[in-house]
């Protein structure tokens, strides 16, 4: 349902700009991708739609930006209401506990899965990394019992905001665990996220979102090497 | 059990931030006051993964963190708007709230209590922050337009807090001839009436910092 021209600067490899692509399909937004060099050579286009955090993705409904990605979802939501179900709950408590894991999961838990990507396997910050990311997984867990009453999802019996938030890193999660050989959401210690995972990543608006995890891996490959090359560790 | 209680530590923006907003909306709550060097259990309990304040209690359900709450006070009562009511402006308004958590806090903050080339890094990092903000505000009134909203209750570190400080350490940071826009606004905020209500004394504050500056020159 046409509401404007949608554009979205984003990159395939980006699991915040996977976030936006997931939420424009769910709500059936015809859009425009721009694939955006997130890393460097950022494009003019870019740095004028976001001067503040020169970062993807921004969306630009009828040449207005919107950027952070967890801020453009709920612009979405607002604005798309006739287009399926709202990703947010409904109620304001649930609301209020979705926007609290998603930033918990954006400060807290996402700067592990980036240290673990990033450090060598002998690393004492990788190990750090891996205990804060296990410690962070139980949280998850046990809200995602609470919120999902049950059901397939945090959203309840469909995909919402806080499905998002944290399903966009399964590309990146998949990639670890073939890279290291190790099993990050497994089956025995986070049984309801592991099942979650599946049904998440089996949704049609989802499934052609999620990077493949071979494509990730010669990405990997070398944006690791080069991050390590130029110094920086973050 | 009163059907809203609010765990926060009188010194606190955001604990502030949270009171406000229950004020805005004409909110009736207990308030505790937490010592932060020795936090109850029954916070600990509310707020076991930050254990931190502000949270709100409301009919035994606890909220944290206080932008997440004041979007919930605007979403459970009716009353004067903390968000915009258009998306693209709630959009914004999200935006920049955000941004002085993440961006100018964090530096601001330690611009104060840094020496040498530690602060200098902290001072040009906020410096770039606040800049934004500077034509962000671009001679309104308030970041709300006419009223008080979301980025002006975010902003009560920078209308306030950093103020004090600032003199204290001698930091010269949000000065009137970088930071017109800024510290026009600064000042209306600190003159309305609903925000003087809102916050702590400033010579209690005051002794607060001076004990931090104390407390670091003292021989270890």
């Amino acid at each position: 349902m046409a509401k404007g021209n949608v554009q979205l600067l984003g990159s395939w490899v980006s699991p915040y700009s996977n976030r936006v692509q997931m939420v424009l399909n769910l709500k059936s937004v015809d859009y425009e991708f721009i694939e955006e060099n997130f890393y460097s050579n950022k494009s003019e286009r870019l740095l004028k739609a976001n001067p503040v955090h020169k970062k993807i993705p921004v969306l630009i409904h009828d040449e207005k930006p919107i950027c952070e990605s967890l801020v453009i979802i709920q612009y979405i939501d607002d604005v798309w209401t006739e287009n399926g179900p709202s990703i947010l709950p409904s109620d304001p408590y649930d609301r209020a506990i979705a926007r609290f894991w998603a930033a918990y999961i954006d400060d807290k838990w996402f700067p592990c899965i980036w240290v673990i990507l990033l450090s060598d396997g002998a690393d004492a910050k990788k190990t750090a990394a891996l205990e804060e990311f296990n410690k962070g997984l139980a949280l998850l867990e046990d809200a995602f019992i609470k919120c999902s009453k049950g059901q397939k999802f945090f959203g309840g019996d469909k995909i919402g905001y806080l499905d998002i938030a944290l399903g966009c890193f399964l590309g990146l999660v998949r990639l670890i665990q073939k890279m290291d050989n190790i099993s990050l959401i497994d089956e025995s210690k986070s049984p309801n996220l592991f099942k979650w995972a599946q049904h998440f990543s089996d949704d049609d608006a989802i499934k052609v979102v999620i990077p493949e995890t071979e494509k990730l891996l010669e990405f990997a490959k070398v944006f690791v090497a080069q991050v390590k090359a130029s110094g920086i560790n973050k | 059990m009163a059907e809203v209680k609010m765990f926060g530590a009188w010194g606190s923006p955001f604990s502030k931030r949270v009171e406000m907003g229950l004020k805005l909306k004409g909110v009736e709550y207990e308030y505790i006051e937490e010592d932060l060097n020795n936090k109850s259990s029954l916070l600990l309990n509310y707020n076991p993964v930050h254990k931190k304040v502000p949270v709100l209690v409301h009919n035994g359900k606890p909220i944290a963190e206080s932008l997440i709450i004041l979007e919930y006070i605007d979403e459970a009562w009716e009353g004067p708007d903390i968000l915009p009511k258009d998306p693209y402006e709630r959009a914004n308004a999200r935006f920049w709230a955000k941004f002085i958590d993440e961006k100018c806090m964090p530096p601001m903050w330690k611009a104060c209590w840094s020496i040498g080339e530690e602060r200098a890094k902290a001072k040009e990092e906020a410096s770039e922050a606040l800049k934004f903000l500077e034509n962000e505000i671009n001679g309104q009134k308030f970041f709300g337009g006419d009223t008080i909203g979301l980025v002006d209750i975010a902003a009560n570190f920078i209308g306030y807090w950093f103020r004090i400080a600032e003199e204290i350490v001698g930091l010269e940071l949000m000065t009137q001839d970088k930071y017109p826009n800024l510290c026009k606004w600064a000042e209306e905020y600190c003159k309305c009436s609903f925000v003087k209500e809102n916050l702590p004394p400033k010579d209690k504050l005051a002794d607060i910092f001076k004990g931090i500056i104390q407390a670091q020159s003292a021989p270890k």
